[in-house]
């Protein structure tokens, strides 16, 4: 799988650049002070829950949001100063599609290559690569208002491209999307990664992140909370497998309470289980065999109503550093 | 096709002049304008002809009838209202320009947004908007004049002195209107406008009678309202009857309202925008 991969090899100065970070908005602070570096040709990512202060660090990423306090260089140069320029070679998918929808698709990237100071024969031949890569040459002269919300995303990050921009930003950028669209656009994303675009996203959905990430950071209450590649992560913050119980309803938290009496009291299981977490609808062992592990609880007089063995993922990395689970 | 060129120098700081990020932000206004101005086009011509056939010529039979056709500042009715009603109209396709395509700029399809995404900036996005406002006035007050020739209410050469004049007083409605427009979460807000703002000044500056007429009171009201002194002074130039020193004091007062509005309403884009 992709999040095999090993992060690419850093070369140069950090495209992205921030220490100290933080943004508030009157007495709520966003960003509580972050450390970031991104290099060229690589595929960094924000993971974290809604409210985590992803959205208000890529807004400052993307030099529209003042930074509140601390340092933040974008291609070397400081947002505050150099917005314009910084802008200039930046590609922005944002949460909310900013699409006028009632012009067409082409109008659409002619506008915002025109917002570039682009001229038209280049936005022209751009727009047909453009619009082949999303998959949407077809649809170049209609409007944008009936098009469906997977395409409208497709659509900008086409428009986002337009620019040929060093570092392409998304926020969310499957939030809200039918799984098969989600897949569509994580394709597209791919292949850009595939090309060397740099890319920095956001997300909530623990998958996105491990298909397209060579390395992020997991972003709580406006902290990092730890970072690594996802594989990394998963290594350092969890077990290789994870065995997940469900019981009758009603039931799990005692059942979750026993579990955890055994876990303590049996040194067979002990050995087997790192650790027992409680959710509201099910039990998770984490344990380097989860065969095993449900074995041994099965012959300690467990009986729960399911019983799943699964590969530990970030949603796991991510509950064991904030007690929280990712989408509620 | 490769969608990236890896050859690309490195960035460097600057910009394009102020002046070149306005029109990219206006190109964008004006893109939209060509797939839309059909819709508006009927509009803009059938209102001036439908005031001027009404009031002028249908209620100004009743008015001449009754005081000879030399009562109200020396001319006909029709006379007397055609410019007040140009610099008025100028005021109405003003509101209309400020308050929906912002608030819909900000909130609905967010072209504001999509353009502080690029090497605009929110002064270019406000400037660029405005200048198209600009420009949509000129073209309603062209077809504003046409009409009023066709009418026979242009006595004198100096009308078309009034086109501008009407532009501006459209403008110092446009700018302030802006700044209101940023404010608001939703458009409940501009329904009070009309009705207790554009509604009012539209009947009470001195369009349809003197503003002399007024009790006393609400004389220096009426004169504080920038279309007072846009329909004093279109009123002047279509008469040509203007004189310098009010001219001047009319031309002020109008560009004080657009200049200070300005500031205030690139305030309020910035706190909207990028906060």
């Amino acid at each position: 799988m992709v999040s095999q991969m090993p992060a690419q090899p850093s070369t140069g100065d950090p495209l992205i650049t921030a220490r100290g970070l933080v943004k508030r908005f009157g007495d709520f602070t966003a960003v509580d002070g972050i450390d970031v570096d991104v290099h060229r040709g690589e595929a960094f990512g924000f993971l974290g829950p809604n409210g985590a202060g992803k959205s208000s660090t890529m807004r400052m990423v993307g030099a529209v949001s003042p930074v509140t306090e601390g340092t933040l260089r974008i291609l070397g140069m400081d947002p505050a100063v150099e917005g314009p320029a910084i802008r200039a070679r930046l590609g922005v998918c944002p949460q909310e599609d900013t699409l006028d929808v009632e012009l067409t698709v082409r109008e659409n990237l002619l506008v915002y290559g025109r917002y570039f100071g682009l001229a038209k024969d280049v936005i022209a031949e751009r727009t047909q690569a453009l619009l082949e890569f999303v998959q949407l040459a077809e649809r170049a002269e209609s409007k944008v208002e009936p098009l469906s919300g997977g395409m409208k995303r497709r659509l900008t990050i086409a428009r986002s491209l337009i620019n040929q921009p060093d570092i392409l930003l998304l926020d969310e950028p499957t939030t809200g999307l039918d799984p098969q669209a989600r897949h569509v656009v994580w394709d597209r994303l791919f292949r850009l990664k595939q090309q060397g675009v740099t890319l920095v996203l956001t997300t909530h959905y623990m998958d996105e992140a491990e298909q397209l990430c060579d390395r992020l950071v997991v972003m709580d209450a406006g902290k990092i909370a730890a970072e690594g590649s996802p594989l990394e992560l998963i290594r350092e913050w969890s077990t290789r497998e994870v065995v997940e119980l469900r019981f009758p309803v009603d039931e799990t938290e005692d059942a979750g309470a026993k579990i955890e009496a055994l876990a303590a009291s049996e040194a067979s299981l002990a050995q087997l289980v790192a650790r027992v977490e409680i959710l509201p609808d099910r039990v998770l062992l984490y344990a380097e065999s989860g065969d095993d592990a449900s074995a041994e609880i099965h012959r300690l007089g467990v009986t729960a109503l399911s019983v799943l063995v699964r590969r530990s993922t970030l949603e796991d990395v991510f509950l064991r550093l904030t007690g929280r689970t990712l989408v509620d | 096709m490769a969608l990236l060129d890896t050859a690309r120098p490195p960035a460097v700081p600057g910009r394009p002049p102020t002046s070149e990020l306005v029109l990219r932000a206006f190109a964008f206004w004006i893109t939209q304008y060509r797939r839309t101005w059909r819709g508006t086009a009927i509009s803009t011509v059938l209102e001036p002809v439908g005031f001027l056939a009404a009031m002028g010529v249908g209620l100004g039979a009743l008015v001449n009838q009754h005081h000879g056709t030399s009562s109200v500042a020396g001319a006909g009715y029709l006379e007397f209202i055609a410019p007040g009603l140009l610099a008025a109209s100028a005021m109405q396709a003003a509101s209309f320009e400020s308050t929906y395509p912002v608030m819909g700029a900000i909130k609905w399809n967010k072209q504001y947004h999509a353009m502080l995404a690029t090497p605009l900036r929110v002064v270019d996005a406000l400037a660029g908007h405005l200048l198209f406002v600009l420009m949509r006035l000129t073209i309603t007050c062209l077809v504003f004049l046409g009409v009023m020739l066709a009418f026979g209410a242009v006595e004198s050469p100096w009308a078309f002195a009034a086109l501008p004049v009407a532009v501006l007083t459209g403008m110092a409605y446009a700018t302030p209107i802006f700044a209101f427009a940023a404010t608001r979460e939703n458009d409940s807000g501009f329904a009070m406008l009309f009705r207790f703002g554009i509604v009012p000044m539209f009947l009470f500056s001195g369009t349809f009678f003197p503003v002399s007429q007024l009790p006393g009171w609400m004389q220096p009201i009426a004169w504080a309202v920038p279309l007072w002194h846009g329909v004093d002074l279109c009123r002047d130039l279509v008469f040509g009857t203007a004189t310098w020193g009010p001219a001047l004091v009319h031309v002020g007062y109008l560009a004080l309202w657009v200049a200070v509005s300005f500031v205030v309403a690139l305030r309020m884009f910035s706190k909207r925008l990028v906060s």
